[in-house]
């Protein structure tokens, strides 16, 4: 029984880790009040920079570091049409997604068909050898261990720290943050930097540890399902990732269905993670009263400061 | 340290409405000028091939439209939906599946051979993309579901279901196994008319026709009232005793039915059978034409064809200066970025400011 | 009060002692644009001195304070404190230096809890049990007491306030600016701030107190300076002037008196019969049977503490919200729970709401767009088979300024561009120049100077004493209340007291009623 489970948990945490990483970053900058609907955009130019600077270099790492850097750089160009400019977020939004996915095309076509390198896994010595925990949680790799610990990280910087206080002050009510004597322009681009950053290690993960080759458009929606996992997280740390792993396991189902002997076409098995991204988004917004109690009230509302 | 500073205006600027898509338009020909010379061309030969040579020549325009023609159908529905705060970004799905209902009359139902199949066909594709739409639509008025993500993730559920009927139930029995459906009889299929040298067929004066009736309705009926103040202010819109649910089910419908009727003319015209890929991105790419367009019909129109030539100016470096088409794409959503950016110039004077706040020294 | 006596004696003697103030501000100039909101303004305040600074909307008073906590910088002019000069930049330097506020609105994290919202006022704290226990102590010693783990949004708007003086004593301030601080606050309420203000006034804080509200400002402050029109224009004892005098150094000019004499009522027009409405939304109230008749030519209006059932009970009346019931509310005769707003609109009836921008009005639109907005459905022809007709509409907004005088640039400018005291012109206008036979207002002259506001409230006299129309104000503003209505009846936690008439109540009354004495069932809970 264990030699079945332990490969479909391991399977289920390869699949979840980019949504996880890319959601937790999303749900920083909506906590600051931004909405950001650009994670797709900014996960395929992780997922592009990765690829290419890992078969240049012959490492996984600068590529991951790439992709990070290059989900921030991308994320920068969203928050200075919206922060400084103060265009509309959800249009705003949806241009970075299409520019994203343009230009990772544009850089990515000299890479189609190329073998990658696979990130791999490390061993942490004596744990990994434990049964079920040790292939489970010590003998991933560094992306994996990373999202486990942002988890963590993330609740604790929210909730525990000073800094996170402010994140939710100006998500809560930009005007009185700023009557405080915050920068709720600074704070915010700070927050949309680091789900550009966040979103682009989900996508470097995609091109350098679950599918080592790069695929035009190879997010296939990833960023928005990371988008549904925060609303559906009410915009919490832990709740992100439960829905990340519940999304991860929809998403291997689809692989293993027909071994479990459902005979539904493929289309429709590929169509659940999808389907399933609906059914949640309904099922969560019928609990209006904790929906509005954590959204963050400004979110997606524009700040100018009166000077 | 160089800052930014915004002023808001007492008024929309009327200059600055007009011109902030010129500014942007202006601002997107340097990028691509920059993009060109980065990839190691002339810029001005880069910007010559992308924006101008193709619509120097007869079969160009012909092109151009052919390519606009569902750009503007699509957009202008989506204007409708954005100008009353209804997020439709599905567009490609409602597409696809009105291209699908439609299809029911020539790939089922063969033998059904007479001159009312088009217009029956164009009319169960709109019913089709309506329905589509009406999804998202719902689920917003019954449960508060975000509209966005869920019209999005049904583009994804369409085109999987496109790929599933093209392959299974509806695969051509002589198509040599290949995923396609029979080919359309005559009457299925939208013919060009030769004017002066260019072929052009219905579905251009349909786009044209549409594009009138939703000028006169957004600018002059109360329905048309109706969708700026609700976009704009629900409650003064419940005020003026307007229906916010109400409006969120025509607006999803009229967007979704005229994406299906754009599919529909696509397939009708363009490919004449189903494939797994009937559209090159056209619901998305729409809703760059409806930002540009200023959510307003005649920008619309003027934004489509500007968008179009886009696609026309990637197939054309391509060929000419051996660069890649997705270059095209790029520029797009340069264009839509300027687009948003230059908007603040109609709500705001824009100021860039030197020094700390309050000491003022304006550059 | 003999200890608020002593303060002021003290206070009075370091004045004129000469002793240096503990902020002075000297010839500030603010712009905005074209406009100047602070012009030369100088004023110095003593340690221990409760400061008035009185003026109308739009005087300059909210800038002149937002430059002293450092959220604006003055264009010129020089601030000192304690006699040696400062620069104010950020809020947080203003905090470090010894300055504290407390904001008139909008100043608290809803979703936050009380102990989140204090500690992000004060420099380099975190939400720990030891802050916890400081402002449970602070708190409970100046007779504020506050739970710091509840979250803002469960919390009444007199907790609120609470919170925000509370944040404010954290930081051992040396100053507290307060502004409009009992404009949300019933009476009562009220008496128990002044307490709390003077007793930290006789331990040397001072406080710079900005109102309206001549009376509390005679009874508790110990020196005033007047703005009017960006500039200040007097300096006084506010204890040794009359509440007209006061009134009329902010004005100017003598405010046009409010013609009124009680007139004949008419045939009844609203009909409100156990009117009872659960709250639809997750933290509002549930009006809870509800009865008032109001007949054509009088005046009645609804008295009560912000957030007690105003909004909904507007929205029952004007059907934004259909009443659970047909016959729950009556007009002119007709059974009109069911009928939807323009329906109502048809009977005669009109409606403003409270918000002026987003709900009375749509700000981006112009102000004929503005007028078919609530006239489409009126049968006056601002629409016709489906098509707007914005001309008509011009005519009206033609005829709406010239009755109301509303000052606008150009001639038909979006919503937005106008004053707010323009604007509340232009929105009671509309409604008044259809002749209404009910109207329905909700506070018609919230922020609004005093000049427009003897405009509105002449109108609605004279809709009620010569259109023999029957109108309902609701209203936070007894001043105004008591100036033009004929009966008052006040709301409490969604319930309704019984309307009486306006010269057998004293604002003492009203104060208990909207402490919960209009419950008249379930008043044990």
């Amino acid at each position: 029984m264990l030699d079945i489970v332990v490969p479909i948990i391991l399977t289920v945490i390869t699949a979840a880790t980019p949504l996880l990483l890319a959601a937790l970053g999303e749900l920083i900058t909506e906590r600051s009040g931004v909405l950001n609907l650009g994670v797709e955009g900014m996960m395929v130019m992780g997922a592009v920079a990765g690829f290419a600077v890992t078969i240049s270099t012959g490492s996984p790492t600068l590529g991951i570091l790439a992709g990070a850097v290059a989900g921030l750089l991308t994320s920068l160009v969203f928050a200075f049409v919206t922060l400084t400019l103060v265009a509309n977020q959800v249009a705003s939004g949806l241009a970075l997604t299409m520019f994203g996915l343009g230009l990772s095309g544009l850089i990515g076509e000299s890479f189609v068909g190329k073998p990658g390198i696979k990130l791999e896994a490390l061993h942490i010595p004596g744990l990994s050898d434990l049964p079920v925990i040790g292939p489970i949680l010590f003998s991933q790799d560094l992306l994996v261990y990373l999202s486990f610990a942002m988890i963590v990280v993330v609740n604790w910087f929210l909730f525990r720290t000073r800094a996170g206080l402010i994140l939710r002050s100006v998500g809560d009510n930009h005007s009185s943050a700023h009557a405080l004597g915050y920068s709720v322009i600074g704070v915010r681009y700070l927050a949309v930097m680091f789900g550009g950053l966040m979103a682009g290690l989900g996508g470097a993960y995609l091109s350098v540890a679950y599918t080592p080759l790069w695929v035009e458009n190879m997010t296939a929606g990833r960023g928005w399902i990371a988008l549904a996992l925060v609303v559906f997280a009410s915009w919490r740390p832990t709740r992100v990732a439960a829905g990340a792993y519940l999304f991860g396991a929809v998403t291997v189902l689809q692989f293993h269905a027909q071994a479990l002997g459902i005979g539904l076409p493929s289309q429709f098995l590929s169509m659940l993670p999808y389907l399933a991204t609906v059914v949640v988004l309904v099922a969560i917004s019928g609990n209006r009263r904790a929906t509005l109690f954590n959204t963050p009230a400004c979110l997606g509302k524009s700040f100018v400061p009166d000077r | 340290m160089i800052r930014i500073e915004l002023v808001k205006r007492s008024q929309q600027s009327r200059v600055m409405s007009v011109l902030s898509p010129v500014i942007a338009v202006a601002l997107t020909v340097i990028v691509a000028g920059i993009v060109f010379f980065l990839q190691g061309h002339n810029p001005l030969e880069g910007i010559w091939y992308f924006f101008l040579e193709p619509i120097t020549s007869l079969w160009g325009i012909e092109q151009l439209v052919t390519k606009a023609t569902p750009l503007v159908i699509i957009a202008l529905g989506l204007a409708v939906c954005y100008q009353s705060n209804n997020w439709n970004i599905g567009a490609e799905g409602q597409l696809t599946m009105g291209a699908i209902v439609g299809s029911i009359l020539p790939v089922m139902f063969p033998d059904f051979v007479n001159p009312v199949v088009l217009p029956l066909m164009l009319i169960m594709a709109m019913i089709g993309g309506a329905l589509f739409a009406l999804i998202p639509a719902q689920l917003k008025i019954r449960f508060g579901t975000n509209e966005i993500l869920t019209s999005l993730m049904l583009v994804y559920c369409s085109n999987l279901f496109l790929d599933w009927m093209v392959r299974g139930p509806w695969r051509s029995p002589q198509g040599y196994n290949f995923p396609i459906t029979v080919d359309f009889h005559e009457w299925a299929i939208l013919d060009g008319h030769d004017f002066g040298g260019v072929y052009l067929n219905l579905s251009a004066l349909i786009a044209l026709i549409l594009v009138i009736v939703l000028a006169v309705v957004m600018r002059s009926t109360l329905k048309g009232f109706e969708i700026r103040v609700l976009g704009q202010s629900p409650r003064a819109g419940a005020f003026a005793g307007f229906n916010h649910r109400r409006m969120t089910l025509f607006a999803f419908a009229l967007s979704g039915a005229l994406a299906g009727l754009a599919g529909m003319m696509v397939v009708m015209t363009e490919i004449q059978k189903l494939q797994p890929v009937i559209s090159p991105g056209y619901g998305f790419t729409a809703i760059i034409v409806a930002f540009l367009g200023r959510l307003n019909p005649v920008g619309i129109l003027i934004a489509g064809l500007v968008i179009a030539s886009s696609y026309l100016g990637g197939e054309a470096i391509q060929t000419s200066l051996q660069m890649s088409s997705k270059v095209a794409t790029v520029i797009q959503g340069v264009l839509l970025f300027f687009v948003l950016a230059c908007d603040t110039l109609i709500l705001y004077k824009v100021r860039i400011v030197a020094g700390r706040a309050g000491e003022v020294a304006r550059a | 009060m003999t200890g608020s006596d002593q303060n002021k004696k003290e206070a009075l003697v370091r004045r004129v002692g000469g002793d240096v103030p503990l902020l002075e501000v000297r010839n500030i100039v603010k712009r905005f644009g074209s406009n100047t909101a602070n012009d030369d303004v100088s004023l110095a305040i003593m340690p221990g001195e409760i400061h008035a600074l009185l003026g109308e909307n739009g005087a300059g008073k909210s800038t002149l304070v937002k430059i002293i906590y450092g959220s604006l910088q003055p264009n010129s002019g020089s601030i000192y404190w304690k006699g040696k000069p400062v620069t104010i930049s950020s809020p947080a330097e203003a905090r470090s230096v010894g300055i504290g506020m407390v904001f008139q609105h909008f100043s608290l994290f809803e979703s936050l809890t009380v102990a989140e919202n204090i500690a992000l006022a004060l420099p380099d704290c975190k939400v720990t049990d030891k802050l916890s226990a400081t402002i449970a102590r602070v708190s409970e010693s100046y007779g504020l007491p506050l739970d710091p783990s509840a979250h803002i949004v469960d919390l009444s708007v007199g907790e609120r306030q609470r919170v925000e003086i509370v944040r404010c004593l954290l930081q051992n301030p040396e100053l507290i600016i307060m502004d409009e601080p009992t404009s949300v606050l019933t009476p009562q309420e009220a008496d128990q701030l002044f307490i709390t203000l003077n007793r930290l006034a006789s331990e040397g804080c001072a406080i710079l107190y900005i109102s309206h509200r001549l009376e509390e400002v005679r009874v508790l402050c110990h020196h005033a300076t007047v703005m009017r029109r960006a500039k200040v224009v007097g300096e006084t004892d506010p204890a040794e002037q009359t509440v007209g005098a006061l009134a009329q150094m902010m004005v100017g000019s003598e405010i046009a008196r409010i013609a009124r004499e009680k007139g004949k009522v008419g045939p009844e027009k609203v009909l409100l019969k156990g009117l009872s409405v659960p709250s639809q939304e997750a933290f509002g109230v549930s009006l809870k049977d509800i009865n008032l008749s109001v007949r054509a030519g009088e005046i009645v209006a609804i008295a009560g503490v912000a957030g007690n059932g105003q909004s909904e009970l507007f929205d029952a009346l004007s059907g934004e919200e259909a009443c659970p019931k047909e016959d729950m509310l009556i007009l002119d005769g007709e059974a009109a729970g069911f009928l939807t707003i323009n329906q109502r609109r048809q009977l005669g009836a009109a409606f403003v709401p409270e918000e002026r921008l987003g709900h009375g009005a749509v700000p981006a639109l112009k102000l004929s767009e503005n007028v078919v907005l609530t006239r489409h459905g009126t049968g006056e022809g601002m629409a016709k088979r489906g098509f707007t007709r914005f001309g008509r509409a011009g005519k009206v907004v033609e005829a709406v300024t010239h009755l109301f005088d509303v000052r606008k640039g150009v001639n038909d400018p979006e919503a937005r561009s106008l004053s707010g005291g323009n604007l509340q012109k232009f929105v009671v206008g509309r409604e008044v120049h259809r002749s209404p036979g009910i109207l329905v207002v909700a506070q018609p002259t919230w922020g609004v100077d005093a000049g427009a506001a003897a405009v509105i409230r002449q109108s609605l006299i004279d809709l009620a004493r010569k259109d023999r129309a029957a109108i309902i104000i609701i209203s936070q503003d007894l001043d105004e209340i008591f100036e033009i209505a004929d009966r008052i009846a006040v709301i409490s936690r969604g319930h309704l007291s019984a309307a009486e008439d306006a010269d057998t109540l004293t604002p003492e009354k009203i104060g208990l009623l909207m402490a919960g004495g209009a419950e008249k069932k379930g008043a044990a809970a």
